[in-house]
């Protein structure tokens, strides 16, 4: 038997699989084809204070491995998911993180302590959010944007802050460490890569919104990059997500220096996607004798 | 339950131009799927995206689909090969809510072959109004003959059935027979006139609507339509909420 669990920031996964947020909706819809508590943990749909339609369709565009997405936080606010989502949730033995997008800093704190309050398990504060205008990703491209938030988060809840980055920067290890000093317990990455698709015939672009966040397997090498850089200067732990599919990507996150890995866009290829990457890590570690999964957490070898 | 199923193709036609109808079988797929519910169908593992596609008609454990080539997943769609299996996951949606009385269907183009499926199951009298654009376009009609007390064909060009738009022999049905009930499934613009039309008539019209999907299964809201129930404003998910929506519920304006 292999040991798939992992300790992070404080807070007890069974395994390193978490799916990610904004794919996997509040887990309602997934729960129809198999039990949520075999996953590691369930990130919810990004959340904001007041409830939000999002952005008018298409939001989605196809591209070679990847898509674009344009979906701008449509969410039933924080009240909304407390009210409605959070029970149905704790009904399944998984860590249920809650993803938060402010259009100011006290919206964050506002947000913070009211899921802080309602009993969620940790707090992934999303300052990477490429679909709308505030919030998201204003605050994620500067590391006093960063580290005003994560302070912000920080003194109004008392459980575990994960700082989600944007992978739009010059320098995403910047802002890790902008993130770490501020007090963020980890972070999370990557997000969506700003991306444009346009029709040829129409001579429009694909998504109502013009541009969109790139996700899906076209994005995996970018991501192992970031989170291999990112864990070179941050001591706290890393959630590696963006593209992976199988359980060999997700073991190549680890190597790269996650501890957790996010499994997003692969679900609408194949509902069942977390739970082949969780099947996957654990032949990956049978065949290569690895006892632990957190054996695996970082250790690349370098050329 | 809707599930992830790999189904055999049986059967694949060539019925028009750039028109293809497959045979699937998979019992378990089958027998939960109701008129106007889609499939979720991975084309090949070159794409990322699955396909969304409406059911058209079921006999036992067997499905059929009707498509129209577009681009490259239905393209290769075409091509599978009998005895091939395919990814699936379905079946998918709400579904029409067939009347107990009269029912007209209508459809505009690659919007007929669901429409197949409605006629099939309704119990009352059925009438079909089919438009295409022109005769080498036109598909299915046999099959709706089968089903249908009357069939009622119009292309844009006038080069088979009534020259002109589908509203004109709706118009012309609701007129005599304003009690039926009638589902709607095609172009945006048809359906937005046959909505428009049932509207005014007082008529009950369910549409049913197309928007590109991610999951397919309510998870990712990509696929949302603009709704209005009651006069709020809302953004409801294709692939959950729909395909079908009442013609009153969709804020037809902003489309
Ligand atoms: C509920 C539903 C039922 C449908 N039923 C049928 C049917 O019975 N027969 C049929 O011929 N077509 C149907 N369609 C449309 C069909 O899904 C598209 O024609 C198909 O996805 C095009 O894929 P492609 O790779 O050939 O085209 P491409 O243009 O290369 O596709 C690129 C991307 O856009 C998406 N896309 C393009 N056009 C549409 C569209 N009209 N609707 C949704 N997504 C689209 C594709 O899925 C893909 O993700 C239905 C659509 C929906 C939403
Ligand atoms: C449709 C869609 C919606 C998303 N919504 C959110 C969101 O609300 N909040 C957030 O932090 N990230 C959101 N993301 C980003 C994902 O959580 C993830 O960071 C990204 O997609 C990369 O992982 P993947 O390639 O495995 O999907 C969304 C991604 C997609 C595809
Ligand atoms: S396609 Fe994901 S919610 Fe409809």
């Amino acid at each position: 038997m292999v040991n798939l669990n992992i300790d992070f920031a404080g807070v007890k996964f069974k395994n390193p699989i978490i799916t990610a947020s904004g794919t996997f909706g509040f887990g309602r819809e997934y729960s129809a084809y198999y039990d949520l508590s075999q996953l590691g943990g369930i990130c919810v749909k990004g959340l904001t204070l007041n409830p939000r339609l999002g952005n008018k369709p298409p939001r989605i565009a196809e591209t070679a491995m990847g898509m674009l997405n344009s979906v701008g936080l449509q969410n039933p606010g924080v009240k909304g998911f407390i009210r409605d989502e959070l029970s149905f949730l704790r009904q399944y033995k998984t860590v249920v993180i809650a993803n938060i997008s402010g259009n100011t800093v006290d919206e964050y704190a506002q947000m913070a302590q009211m899921l802080s309050d309602a009993g969620v398990d940790m707090l992934e504060v999303n300052v990477s959010c490429p679909n709308v205008k505030a919030g998201g990703m204003q605050f994620g491209t500067s590391q006093e944007g960063v580290a005003s938030v994560t302070q912000a988060v920080k003194a109004s809840s008392n459980i575990p802050v994960m700082v989600k980055l944007s992978p739009n920067v010059t320098d995403i290890a910047q802002m890790a460490k902008a993130a770490e000093e501020s007090g963020a317990d980890a972070v999370s990455l990557i997000n969506t890569l700003l991306a444009m698709r346009i029709d040829t015939a129409t001579r429009r672009p694909m998504l109502y919104n013009n541009v969109g966040g790139l996700s899906g397997p076209a994005i995996f090498p970018v991501a192992v990059r970031m989170v291999w850089q990112v864990a070179q200067v941050v001591k706290i732990p890393i959630l590696g997500m963006g593209g992976v599919m199988t359980g060999d990507h997700a073991v190549e996150m680890m190597l790269a220096g996650a501890s957790l890995v996010g499994v997003g866009t692969a679900c609408f290829d194949n509902p069942y996607a977390p739970i082949d990457v969780i099947k996957g890590i654990e032949e990956y570690m049978v065949k290569n004798e690895v006892h632990a999964a957190s054996e695996l957490i970082g250790k690349v070898i370098l050329n | 339950m809707p599930d992830k199923y790999i189904c055999e193709v049986v059967y694949n036609e060539q019925l028009a131009d750039d028109v293809h109808s497959i045979k699937i079988v998979n019992k378990e797929l089958t027998s939960q799927a109701r008129p106007g519910q889609f499939i979720h169908i991975k084309c090949g593992n070159e794409r990322l995206l699955r396909r969304p596609i409406s059911i058209s008609s079921i006999t036992g454990a067997a499905m059929d689909v009707v498509f129209e080539v577009k681009g490259e997943g239905t393209l290769w769609l075409s091509k599978c090969e009998v005895g091939s299996p395919v990814d699936i996951i379905g079946p998918l949606g709400n579904g029409f809510t067939i009347p107990d009385g009269n029912l007209i269907v209508v459809g505009g183009g690659i919007g007929v072959p669901p429409l197949l499926f409605a006629a099939e199951a309704a119990k009352g009298v059925v009438t079909a109004i089919l438009g295409f654009r022109n005769k080498d376009r036109v598909i299915l009609i046999d099959a709706f003959e089968k089903e249908c007390s009357s069939v009622h064909i119009t292309t844009d060009d006038g080069s088979l059935g009534a020259h002109g738009a589908v509203t004109v022999p709706l118009t012309k049905l609701l007129d005599d027979n304003p009690h039926s009930a009638v589902i709607a499934c095609g172009p945006q613009a048809m359906l937005k006139a046959v909505a428009k039309l049932c509207i005014a008539k007082d008529v009950s019209c369910q549409v049913s609507l197309e928007e590109k999907m991610g999951c397919g299964v309510g998870a990712c809201l990509v696929c949302v339509c603009e709704t209005s129930v009651m006069g709020t404003p809302d953004m409801s998910r294709v692939c959950v909420e729909g395909p079908v929506f009442e013609a009153t519920d969709i804020a037809w304006g902003e489309q």
